[in-house]
């Protein structure tokens, strides 16, 4: 067996930036392991054009299975991805960071007995095998894991992997037919990416004053508005309080929302999990208010306050304006 | 309707989780307790029956560990569960995903539970994917990080936040699910629910009760092997504030942020 097989998640005529990401590894460590790398792109729509396939190349990849099967669902990809491997004989399955494709590597770990591997943020090629490195109890240790096997399975950390466009032109798109398990069909999408809460831009801010569960309410975002405000910046926040419905989802960082670098990224109330941190680990400044000490997010800020929210933000608002006017 | 619900004995919060140099397996000495995050997957078992829309008939814990998983058990049951099963066998330790995942599949498959549900992800392991190892052992469809979920004859309709948005799914039962922390608020046990935990009944379980096969599951089952722990790479630690006079805590803010120019 040899080669690396990578799902690339697409929607609306676009590829996932993190699978894009995951083509371009997978591109990267065939070369030092040997074998091809390949993708696997599966939907119903007519999106899913020779063209849109065959641009995977760019990124690497020299073969594209295509496969009509439902969108947005873990378990027809897992069937998909189990056939071409019993077919084609690919040594590793790859993903990039995202829902998905934790389900499918599960589904995968099950159906072929293989090892998996998730949150990776490092591949390594060692003796022509992988060695996936993977950050583990809230980051505090790293551990390097090796696949006793084949297949192994791989599953990026969020923006692990970058976009690398090889220049290696267009790639092979293959048709595979594949028979649905029964209950792979047993779940139905019925409304796939709705947006909740009003369309706000974070992605251009330079600032942002982002807000977690420890605001306490929806209203305690006001006190973020006013010190966004304050500071010529925007206002984001954490899935959490998304969930709960104090902000609109366009506004959220991490795993599922947003990856955004600003010059300053203030954190107010946010503890810092590992899926929010993935959003914004690369900002430049990151400055954390939490009353919670052990708040992980103290771990990885630059400037960290240990303190009452509702003291300070409104204080430190009032003291940027009067900077500002005088 | 039969629920089971996974649940898993984890360091306690308070606890500084730690890895074995020796055996590079997570330290599992100090106290433990039931994942939080299976708190809610209880809760949500318990959301169902009283919802009404469905008959639930049984709720039942089920877990994998040593011995002391049994109070985590009593804590599942003290939140609603009827009763619990324990798969206990030494054969079992160091098992990973994979051999893990289909072990649990085995005591499930015993139960023929008609839904399975499970908290998003473990305090410790920190994996998101144990509910759809077993969904496929168990050939049944499922969902991960479920964020609201209505039971209907036959189906769940489940709402969960995915790469685009949110996402709206209908499943047909018998479905593993995952939920997610945001679906709900979990109840605390009353003092008599704690009190009469220990008496309702369990089964623990060996592997071979369970049918399971040995060579797949523990260090020899499993199909990753850690070759090495190391620590996290270096960053500089930043400053911290404490907090004391705020008028104080903001002029060093305002400092902070000006020295690196990021007051406009």
């Amino acid at each position: 067996m040899s080669g690396i097989l990578t799902y690339a998640l697409h929607y609306q005529g676009e590829f996932n930036k993190n699978s894009l990401g995951a083509v371009s590894e997978g591109a990267k460590l065939v070369k030092e392991i040997g074998g091809q790398a390949a993708a696997v792109v599966v939907g119903e729509g007519d999106d899913l054009t020779d063209e849109m396939c065959a641009s995977l190349g760019e990124y690497g990849a020299s073969k594209v299975y295509r496969a009509r099967a439902p969108d947005g669902l873990a378990q027809p990809v897992v069937d998909v991805m189990a056939k071409v491997i019993g077919d084609e004989g690919y040594s590793y399955a790859l993903f990039g960071g995202g829902l998905l494709g934790f389900e499918i590597g599960a589904g995968l770990t099950a159906r072929l007995n293989g090892g998996v591997t998730m949150e990776v943020t490092e591949v390594k090629a060692q003796d022509g095998k992988l060695v996936a490195v993977r950050p583990i109890l809230q980051d505090s240790a790293v551990v390097d894991v090796d696949y006793v096997e084949e297949p192994g399975i791989i599953i990026g950390r969020l923006n692990a992997f970058d976009t690398e466009e090889s220049g290696e032109g267009s790639a092979e798109v293959v048709d595979v037919d594949v028979e649905l398990e029964d209950f792979s069909t047993r779940a139905r999408m019925v409304e796939r990416g709705e947006q909740r809460g009003a369309d706000v831009n974070i992605e251009d801010a330079e600032i942002l004053v982002a807000g977690g569960r420890g605001l306490g309410n929806a209203e305690g975002f006001e006190l973020c508005e006013g010190l966004a405000k304050a500071l010529g910046g925007a206002v984001a926040a954490t899935r959490a309080v998304v969930d709960a419905g104090w902000y609109p989802y366009a506004a959220q960082i991490g795993q599922t929302g947003k990856t955004v670098a600003p010059k300053l990224y203030l954190a107010a109330g946010i503890s810092g999990a590992i899926q929010h941190k993935v959003g914004m680990q690369s900002s430049e400044n990151i400055v954390a208010i939490n009353k919670d000490q052990n708040a992980p997010i103290f771990e990885f800020s630059d400037l960290g306050v240990v303190g009452d929210l509702n003291k300070i933000l409104p204080k430190l608002t009032e003291a940027l304006e009067a900077k500002k006017g005088g | 309707m039969k629920i089971c619900v996974l649940v898993k004995d984890v360091p306690d919060a308070a606890v500084e989780k730690r890895m074995d140099p020796g055996s590079k397996r997570l330290d599992r000495s100090g106290e433990t307790n039931l994942n939080p995050f299976d708190t809610h997957a209880v809760e949500a078992a318990m959301q169902i029956r009283e919802g009404g829309a469905v008959d639930v008939d049984e709720i039942v814990a089920v877990t994998m560990g040593p011995d002391g998983a049994d109070r985590t058990l009593n804590k599942a049951v003290s939140l609603g569960a009827d009763r619990s099963v324990h798969l206990k066998d030494d054969a079992l330790a160091g098992s990973d995903v994979c051999a893990t995942g289909y072990a649990l599949a085995k005591v499930l498959e015993q139960e023929s539970p008609d839904l399975v549900l499970l908290g998003q992800q473990s305090d410790d392991g920190e994996c998101y994917t144990i509910g759809a190892v077993v969904a496929d052992h168990l050939r049944m469809p499922s969902l991960t990080q479920v964020i609201k979920m209505d039971a209907e004859q036959g189906k769940l309709r489940c709402e969960r936040q995915a790469e685009y948005g949110y996402d709206t799914v209908e499943v047909e039962l018998p479905a593993v699910i995952s939920v997610g922390d945001a679906i709900n608020e979990p109840r605390y046990p009353s003092l008599k629910a704690i009190m009469g935990a220990k008496k309702k009944p369990r089964d623990t379980k060996s592997i071979s009760d369970a049918g399971i096969e040995a060579e797949r599951v523990g260090e020899q089952g499993s199909r990753t092997a850690v070759l090495a722990v190391n620590p996290p790479p270096e960053k500089e630690p930043g400053e911290i504030i404490e907090d004391e006079d705020t008028n104080e805590t903001v002029e060093k803010i305002v400092a902070w942020l000006d020295e690196r120019k990021l007051i406009g």
